[in-house]
């Protein structure tokens, strides 16, 4: 690493890609008939962040927290209003034509490959990313083999399942080798199987060459699971960055507590008023988040006597990332677009 | 699910040792016509999926109309512009409608995106769609121009003409069929000028010129599809006026260079927001 020459001060050792005060302000439009006017949003309101070679880094938040205004700008998709992006020293704010040398980016639409067969997708797209047809061929059936797509070769995309045609298109951001993924919920729709393979593949190119992963999700489970860093994003903003672990650990303090009622909460039982104040509640449910003592006299209050009689069920369990998410201040009527599943 | 150590992760980097200069290497970008041959394949193979019922349709148009028309023209030259207009018609539907729809579509939906983040030329995927778009006109337009032939009593002698028209007046029909389509807001709105441009080639083609208003007139110097169709009416002459029907073709060419070149600043345009 010593001979590292010219590095600007201020990046870590091995960043690929580095953010600062990121600004995108999609302008109020006008309402028309039928159509209501809707105010000046900022997508993207001073992020910043870091993404380090070889890690795969998460962009959480919940369904228009700006996580695909942000990669679009990472991408050269989109010009940002202020800020800047530099991916392995290039600057992409003013040359965003390079991105396209550097990473490969799996968007969240198909329609581009819709109606070519899985193998020409893939083909073309490695074509398009340079390679000359030989190698372009070589590579379409290794990946195609690597991600058990090649039963499927010969059919066009839009005759497959969802989950199928999100693995097909996941296979065209591998062909033409990039040290960068930028993937934008790649996993949408996919069985376990497809999953795996995914996973799968991008471990063996972090493995053999360093590959680096920008993932977006709203996966909370998948989030837990696969990524090194995340940054959670809400309203344009990242309210944390760390990862998935240390995230946790800013909510070590407490469980959560689930309860379901029969038909309605026994309010005339105290102990079970006296939870009202803290419960989250969404018809015959309550959530709580409570510390561990407090958690386990709340259950046995709730399975002793007259209360355990209301109650239809309830789970113990130790903080998610969705409750991190909320804990860090997410808004709760926003957090349904989390998808823990 | 992550199985590889942080420490293989560090390996295989340090392994490597590639990351020295402050501005990694690039990939290669795609080269013009590599790239152009690659999206023309795949734009060609959707045919097999999507495009040839239409194409169907745009020769039972044509030849639909030729037979209406037969009525009402006795021979002569109107004959000629009939089917010179109708076999022109099959590349207006094609190139310029069917392609106004595929971009209009494509741009809506975040298509685009997919070729935008690949170190393409842009000119390549307009080119590449613009000619496969033409190429799939290629069996309509002679089935026409061979039924209209015998259906007006006319010489088949220079049929051969077309292997020139069509990619002219292709060109010219598709880059505005492609900028039509890249530049319209919304995906409806291309599909209605598309359908319009196919339209005005129909009444401004086929028809007979000479007992136009004088305003159509103007329009139908303004279409592009008006001189393929000039070039192709004039080789029905048994000694045809070659130098015209190159100056036609000319025409047809030079407005095809503007067109591709008009479809390709709207493609950047469209794909970068």
């Amino acid at each position: 690493m010593s001979a590292r020459t010219g590095t600007e001060a201020g990046h870590g050792d091995d960043a690929v890609c580095v953010v600062r005060e990121l600004v995108k302000t999609y302008p109020a439009t006008r309402g028309r008939r039928g159509v209501p006017a809707t105010p000046e949003v900022r997508a993207t309101d001073g992020i910043s962040l870091e993404v380090r070679r070889g890690e795969i880094f998460g962009l959480l938040g919940p369904n228009g927290a700006g996580k695909s205004t942000l990669v679009r700008q990472l991408t050269g998709l989109m010009r940002p209003d202020s800020g800047s992006v530099e991916i392995l020293g290039h600057d992409i704010v003013r040359h965003p034509e390079r991105a396209a040398r550097i990473l490969a980016y799996l968007g969240q639409e198909s329609t581009a490959l819709d109606e070519l067969t899985v193998a020409l997708a893939a083909e073309t797209t490695a074509r398009l990313r340079g390679l000359p047809l030989k190698e372009a061929r070589v590579e379409r059936d290794a990946v195609l083999d690597e991600l058990g797509l090649g039963s499927l070769a010969s059919r066009p995309l839009k005759k497959l399942s969802g989950g199928q045609r999100r693995l097909a298109c996941f296979a065209t951001a591998l062909v033409g080798e990039r040290s960068l993924l930028v993937l934008d919920e790649p996993t949408t729709g996919m069985d376990p199987v497809a999953r795996r393979a995914v996973w799968a593949a991008v471990d063996r190119r972090r493995a053999e060459r360093g590959t680096t992963v920008l993932l977006v999700t709203h996966n909370v489970i998948e989030a837990e699971t696969v990524l090194d860093r995340v940054a959670v994003l809400e309203e344009g903003r990242v309210i944390a960055c760390d990862t998935p672990g240390g995230l946790k650990t800013a909510v070590a303090g407490e469980v959560r507590l689930e309860l379901v009622w029969r038909e309605k909460a026994p309010l005339d039982v105290p102990e079970v008023s006296a939870l009202r104040g803290s419960a989250e509640e969404t018809g015959r449910r309550w959530t709580l988040r409570l510390g561990p003592d407090e958690a386990r006299a709340a259950v046995a209050a709730v399975t002793g006597g007259e209360a355990f009689a209301a109650l239809d069920d309830f789970t113990l369990a130790t903080p998610s990332l969705e409750d991190v998410y909320l804990a860090l201040g997410g808004r709760t009527d926003r957090a349904k677009g989390l998808v823990k599943a | 699910m992550s199985v590889v150590p942080v420490e293989a992760v560090a390996g295989a980097v340090a392994a490597t040792g590639e990351d020295t200069a402050a501005e990694a290497a690039l990939a290669p970008k795609a080269r013009l016509f590599p790239s152009l041959a690659a999206v023309y394949r795949a734009q060609l193979s959707r045919a097999r999926v999507a495009r040839i019922p239409l194409l169907f349709v745009a020769t039972f148009q044509s030849v639909g109309i030729m037979i209406l028309m037969r009525g009402v023209v006795d021979g002569g030259s109107e004959a000629r512009a009939v089917v010179a207009g109708s076999s022109v018609l099959v590349v207006a539907f094609v190139a310029l409608n069917l392609l106004a729809q595929y971009f209009g579509q494509l741009r809506a939906s975040g298509g685009l995106d997919h070729y935008a983040t690949l170190p393409v030329p842009p000119s390549s995927v307009v080119l590449g769609a613009a000619a496969a778009y033409a190429s799939f006109t290629v069996p309509g337009t002679f089935v026409t121009a061979v039924v209209g032939s015998v259906l007006f009593g006319l010489p088949l002698t220079h049929l051969w003409i077309l292997i020139a028209v069509i990619p002219l007046s292709g060109a010219a029909l598709a880059g505005l069929g492609a900028a039509l389509g890249l530049l319209a807001p919304r995906p409806e709105l291309a599909t209605l000028l598309g359908q319009l441009g196919m339209s005005a080639a129909l009444l401004l083609g086929v028809l007979p010129a000479d007992g136009m208003p004088v305003l159509l007139q103007y329009a139908r110097d303004l279409l592009p599809s008006t001189y393929g169709v000039e070039a192709f009416a004039g080789t029905f002459d048994s000694s045809p006026d070659w130098a015209a029907v190159a100056l036609d073709l000319g025409v047809c060419a030079g407005v095809g260079v503007i067109s591709l070149a008009a479809a390709t600043w709207a493609y950047r345009k469209a794909s970068v927001r």
